[in-house]
């Protein structure tokens, strides 16, 4: 290999076998003296600004800064990046760079965070612009080659023409001129009519290793000489680790050593996890468990239920009028209460990360929705400074939110740095990942309606008790003490807006934060609300009289969006004809993460309590679709999280500790029980929504109301088997 | 010790017998697409075939095991040749992110070897699998589309 070309690979960068992402996961820097800054992939191919990469034959490597975890934005995103690039989508593979590279070049990948339904959404503009720059440059660097203008030189399908001349040329043939040209300063964007692949349902790029146990999870990250561990953290949140009996375990097989993690738990090191496990399950522990361990499930109830009461002190979220004198005075009110519980994220692979710690380098191995987090609590659980440590993102089982917390990543360095040299893969147990989770919060929800004498609705107030997450996680978030997420879906505005206009409204929120810490579930602050509020909204409906599309149409007039997305499945459900015998019917729409979003079920009831949910159709708004195959997947599976929380769900609170320990009693839905999911895309462009979470807020609520509508019962509680309700 | 016949090749493993089967497939064998989900046969996750049959391999103990004919998903393909269940299974991008579906993709194989044509009686029957992503649309078009060939 010729000498310049060959790259200088990163110390720091490391390949995992066959890993899920193209060549490899590591990522080279060779800055040569003297000439442009040339950047080069571990195998010698040459950089084409940041997000690309042109081998020689022809190969185009994307980067990708944000997760992959099932949701399919790593295809998504290579999409967005090649309909610029115009690169020959079957000679397209992606890889991930690490945070420690992006951080020692200036972030130059941006955000890594993988939430919110964000992945595509809040990156589109620039990666679109990285496909589009070295386009720009591959076209200029061929136009030199033949001294031409390049403006007489187009690309397609990676294939460069001069078209005066009809002389052609491939990417990889002028990808290293290309390299060292000075990228442009600003490029043109094409206008979406002119999309050829993005809005294409073209197949996953990663689907081949998943089909073959080929696919590398963190689970299944093996370096030489690694050892496993096994850990216990204090049950009762917020508790200690008091003391613990190692001598009763030390001479069990494959135990290496049993080491404090911080001062709430405890871990098992052995040759093999299941030797680490083992142990761990014969360690006699002594925890210290402190006045958590009197908080129970009855006791977060009454203190919620207390924040109901307008006595006491609650944020404002959304307001118009003065929506508690129009009830006082109105001609009919109507209230209910409602509440939603605490949810694990319950993904199928649990919580892990391996880590190798020596004095001077700290790496991790995991999976994770936020390199860029998980780096930092490497920095912070090391100690090392960030030249010195890396994180090596591998495909996760399933994130939910759940694997933008770096607890177990924090977790997995504490032990390792007790063994420098060894590599250590630390997995949690089932029990330990329902006993640790970042769960959904837990809210009640009090809603007053009032009418006038003609039925017309003229007052809402919308009063919400419990818990913020953003009061955990993310403090300074805050906005005057207020969690301004807590209104996802009733907000004056923005990205989760109410879509009625009720003309004396008031929506608040006494917050009241239990000891067990809340996350980002998928669907967050969405899924109790559109619960709430949409079901509230068929109770109105009902005291007025009315069909519950037409009550809704009727305040949706402001709200357009809103309503074409409510049209369009009360459309195709066939609202306006009779459901077929003994079918019931039920809608709900909402916004979230940027998109309108509606669903509409048709269920039937046998025996009160046994409910087949036979069809739901969503629409959805999200501005742009990318890739409309997977667009459908990630509304059918949000209506599966959705729907197994709703009726198998819940996690209960006793003695300070989460009583549900696997899925035997936190239970998930099964293909028997899953509906015909038909979803109505009908994006309307200018804006970019967000698709991942959005339509998990409508299938809970739409299965509610056609349950009403099939049993003149309402179901104010979550989840339906503390009802003895059940799927059918 | 422990002798087990996995995909055709004999391993004599160092493991307790009480060692589940899932945890010397993964760990003494080395083969990992074998996933642990919860290691009390909820899941599916773990989902091998013994002697054809399906099974969690995580309920299983290593002495029960000895003998038998153990298939993972690395021995699921003849060679180079994917079995039709994981063509389909590509073709049709059933996997999101893919964790549970060694076990889903094992449990289908072994439904459409005693049933070849399934309805969906028979899948909702026999697939009892796990997927917290929400792929069993997918799966049941795929199999579907593996009957009707």
């Amino acid at each position: 290999m010729n000498k310049h070309i060959s790259p200088r690979l990163n110390r720091r960068a490391f390949v995992i076998g066959t890993a899920a992402v193209g060549a490899g996961l590591a990522i080279g820097l060779d800055l040569p003296f003297g000439g442009p800054a040339l950047v080069r992939a571990a195998d010698g191919s040459p950089e084409i600004g940041a997000w690309v990469v042109v081998r020689p034959d022809d190969t185009v490597v994307i980067r990708i800064a944000r997760s992959e975890m099932g949701q399919g934005s790593l295809t998504g995103l290579a999409q967005l990046v090649a309909e610029e690039l115009e690169c020959d989508w079957t000679k397209v593979t992606t890889e991930y760079p690490t945070p420690g590279q992006s951080v020692a070049r200036k972030r130059v990948w941006g955000d890594f965070s993988t939430g919110g339904s964000r992945g595509i959404r809040s990156s589109q503009d620039y990666v679109r612009k990285g496909g589009a720059t070295a386009r720009v440059m591959l076209i200029q660097a061929a136009a030199d080659a033949w001294k031409v203008p390049a403006s007489e030189c187009r690309a397609e399908n990676s294939v460069i023409t001069h078209a005066p001349s009809g002389r052609t040329t491939t990417y990889g043939k002028v990808a290293e001129a290309a390299a060292k040209l000075t990228p442009p300063a600003d490029v043109k964007l094409k206008d979406p009519k002119d999309w050829k692949l993005i809005g294409k349902g073209v197949n996953r790029l990663d689907t081949a290793d998943k089909t073959t146990g080929a696919m590398v999870y963190g689970i299944d990250v093996k370096l030489p000489g690694m050892l496993n561990a096994a850990i216990k953290d204090c049950p009762v949140f917020g508790g200690k680790l008091k003391s613990f009996d190692e001598a009763k375990i030390a001479n069990m097989k494959g135990v290496k050593r049993v080491v404090k993690v911080g001062d709430t738990a405890v871990a098992v090191v052995a040759d093999t996890w299941w030797h680490a496990k083992t142990a761990l399950e014969a360690l006699p522990i002594v925890w210290d468990e402190g006045d958590n361990a009197k908080v129970s499930s009855e006791s977060i109830a009454k203190w919620l239920a207390e924040g109901l009461d307008n006595s006491q002190p609650a944020y404002v979220g959304n307001k118009n009028g003065d929506a508690k004198a129009a009830i006082a005075g109105a001609a009919k009110k109507v209230e209910a209460v409602y509440s939603y519980p605490y949810q694990n994220h319950a993904t199928m692979e649990p919580m892990n990360a391996t880590a190798l710690y020596t004095a001077d380098k700290c790496e991790v191995w995991c999976g994770t929705q936020n390199g860029e987090a998980a780096f930092a609590a490497v920095l912070e659980a090391s100690g090392l400074s960030a030249e010195k440590c890396d994180v090596h993102k591998v495909m996760p089982g399933g994130g939910f939110g759940r694997r933008g917390q770096t607890d177990y990543v924090r977790q997995a360095v504490i032990i390792a740095k007790q063994m420098p040299g060894t590599p250590i893969k630390l997995l949690w147990s089932r029990e330990e990942d329902m006993a640790h989770g970042r769960y959904h919060p837990i809210t009640q929800c009090k809603m007053t309606g009032a009418f006038d004498a003609n039925n017309n609705l003229i007052a809402l107030h919308y009063r919400l008790s419990g818990q913020s997450i953003l009061f955990s996680l993310r403090p300074e978030a805050l906005q005057n003490g207020m969690d301004p997420a807590a209104f996802q879906g009733v907000a004056q505005s923005g990205e989760a807006a109410f879509g009625y206009s009720v003309p004396n409204l008031l929506v608040e929120h006494a917050m009241r934060n239990p000891h067990v810490p809340p996350g980002f579930w998928r669907g967050v602050n969405v899924n109790h609300n559109a619960i709430y509020m949409e079901c509230f909204m068929d109770e109105l409906a009902q005291a007025a009289g009315q069909d519950p599309l037409e009550f809704r149409r009727k305040l949706m007039g402001n709200h357009p969006k809103h309503l074409a997305v409510l049209n369009a499945v009360a459309e195709k459900i066939g609202w306006n004809t009779p459901a077929p015998r003994g079918i019931y019917r039920g809608i709900a729409q909402v916004m979230g993460y940027g998109s309108y979003v509606a669903g509409a079920a048709e269920i039937s009831v046998t025996d009160g309590s046994k409910i087949k949910v036979h069809r739901i159709v969503a629409s959805t708004d999200p501005g742009y679709v990318v890739n409309p195959a997977q667009v459908e997947r990630q509304v059918a599976g949000s209506f599966v999280y959705g729907l197994s929380a709703l009726f198998y769900g819940g996690c209960t609170v006793k003695d300070g500790k989460i009583e549900q320990t696997n899925f035997d009693t936190y239970n998930s839905m099964r293909i028997n029980e899953m509906p015909k999911v038909e979803t109505v895309m009908m994006p309307s462009g200018g804006f970019w929504g967000g698709v991942g979470e959005p339509t998990i807020g409508v299938a809970a609520p739409a299965v509610l109301n056609a349950y009403f509508a099939a049993t003149g019962k309402r179901i104010r509680q979550v989840p339906l088997r503390d009802q003895n309700i059940t799927f059918a | 010790m422990a002798n087990l016949t996995i995909n055709g090749k004999t391993f004599t493993l160092d493991v307790e017998p009480d060692t589940p089967l899932l945890w010397a497939i993964r760990e003494n064998a080395g083969l990992t697409g074998t996933k642990y989900g919860c290691g009390i046969a909820q899941c599916g996750a773990c989902t091998v075939h013994l002697d054809g049959v399906a099974m969690r391999s995580c309920g299983i103990s290593v002495s029960e095991a000895e003998g038998k004919k153990i298939t993972t998903i690395e021995g699921l393909a003849s060679g180079e040749t994917l079995h039709k269940v994981q063509e389909a299974w590509i073709a049709q991008d059933v996997p999101q992110c893919g964790y549970c579906q060694s076990g889903m993709i094992m449990a289908v194989a072994a439904l459409l070897n005693e049933k070849p044509k399934p309805t969906d009686a028979d899948i909702d029957e026999a697939i009892t699998n796990i997927c917290r992503c929400g792929t069993f649309q997918q799966v049941r078009e795929a199999i579907h589309t593996i009957a009707s060939a």
